[in-house]
């Protein structure tokens, strides 16, 4: 018994050590969504393409837009990327967002606090990857989906669910580390249904 | 010196000129912001709403939810948009009569518990909650161990020590007293 007792100081240092050293490999500012699993939030916002905006005073002319809403997701797997003009980060993840949805995958774009000419204008710029952009001028939506900050991308399965979110530039790294294997898994379960069916 | 030189020379030392200058100028007037900086330390801004009640939860409330973008900060002390939108959000819901467990609810669906401060008292917090009290505890139990097995000592040998054992220590403590004695004088003999 007398050994043992020995021991316990030993014991309680192995077991303080190991869980700090878990603790260091972690990321302090990992913030996974509160919306994984859940379907991505209502909404009903305009397009931002047919918006119409004078130059001078950003007054939008929202009546002629197409209102979009989560119906946008249903049958396909897409990606829903938030992005603004005034974020620097964005124009960097621009080009590769260009090239990913080049290779046909549906990239959903929701235009968060921005000005809507700005916004038109740089798709008209740089180009424009997304199959539709969501204006968002308000952060409305961006609220509902715990935006915090552009870019962020959310993965979204063909029946509007959220499966991940990515915060940050997606670049070729991440893409194929971490949301192309993702993003690839549930296009094969579309697939396998759709031939079961 | 060639033509060349002298205009060089000319050139730099007018441009030292103006770099001198130009920094007195930017520390007068670096002092002059710092001045003008000194009243505005005072001023924070307060935000207002309905009733001097709403007010008072507000800022208890913001103080309460952290930054999702900064995290090391409260959303009262965050100055990041997002912080801003949520501190709109909190006003607006507080306006609307939302009780501080729908706002909580609100902000938990949105942002997660990850922005609590105050973390919720649930099966995965548990041990949150309850190690400081358990470690307190245990802390407690071994001090009141140690304590006892220390007076069980000193009492168990002082009621063992009686009649015989005492006779017995005294005539062992003489005779190395004795010894002593002995090798002392012994001792002193060797250095005489």
């Amino acid at each position: 018994m007398g050994r043992i007792k020995l021991f316990i100081p030993l014991i309680i240092f192995v077991v303080l050590a190991a869980i700090l050293y878990w603790g260091l490999g972690r990321d302090p500012n990992a913030m996974p969504s509160a919306l994984i699993s859940r379907p991505v939030p209502a909404f009903q916002l305009p397009a931002l393409g047919q918006l119409a905006s004078t130059e001078d005073d950003n007054q939008v002319v929202a009546e002629q837009a197409e209102i979009l809403d989560e119906s946008l997701f249903l049958g396909q797997v897409s990606l829903l990327n938030v992005w603004a003009t005034w974020c620097v980060s964005c124009r960097v993840e621009h080009p590769y967002l260009m090239d990913i949805s080049e290779t046909g995958v549906r990239i959903i774009g929701l235009n968060y606090k921005d000005e809507v000419g700005a916004a038109q204008q740089w798709l008209a710029k740089y180009g424009d990857p997304y199959a539709h952009t969501i204006s968002d001028t308000t952060g409305g939506m961006g609220l509902d989906l715990g935006v915090f900050g552009a870019p962020e991308t959310y993965l979204v399965d063909h029946l509007g669910v959220i499966h991940y979110k990515h915060v940050g530039v997606v670049d070729d790294r991440v893409w194929r580390t971490t949301l192309q294997p993702k993003y690839q898994q549930l296009r094969d379960a579309l697939t396998e249904k759709k031939n079961d069916s | 010196m060639t033509v060349d030189d002298y205009q060089g020379f000319a050139f730099h030392s007018i441009q030292w000129l103006v770099i001198k200058k130009s920094l007195v100028c930017l520390r007068a007037s670096l002092l002059l912001l710092s001045l003008l900086c000194l009243p505005a330390w005072s001023v924070i801004e307060v935000d207002r709403l309905s009733s001097p009640e709403l007010t008072e939860r507000y800022q208890q409330l913001v103080a309460e939810y952290r930054c999702p973008k900064c995290q090391n900060q409260n959303l009262a002390e965050s100055n990041s948009p997002i912080s801003i939108d949520l501190r709109n959000e909190i006003r607006r819901l507080l306006e609307e009569g939302a009780s501080d467990a729908q706002i909580s609810d609100y902000l938990v669906a949105r942002y997660g518990e990850f922005i609590l401060y105050r973390p919720r008292v649930q099966a995965s917090t548990y041990l949150l909650w309850l190690a400081p009290a358990v470690l307190l505890l245990l802390g407690l139990l071994v001090i009141v161990f140690i304590i006892r097995r220390q007076k069980r000592a000193t009492s168990t040998a002082q009621a063992a020590l009686s009649g015989a054992e005492q006779a017995a220590l005294q005539t062992l403590l003489s005779d190395v007293e004795n010894q002593q004695n002995k090798s002392k004088s012994s001792n002193k003999a060797e250095v005489e």
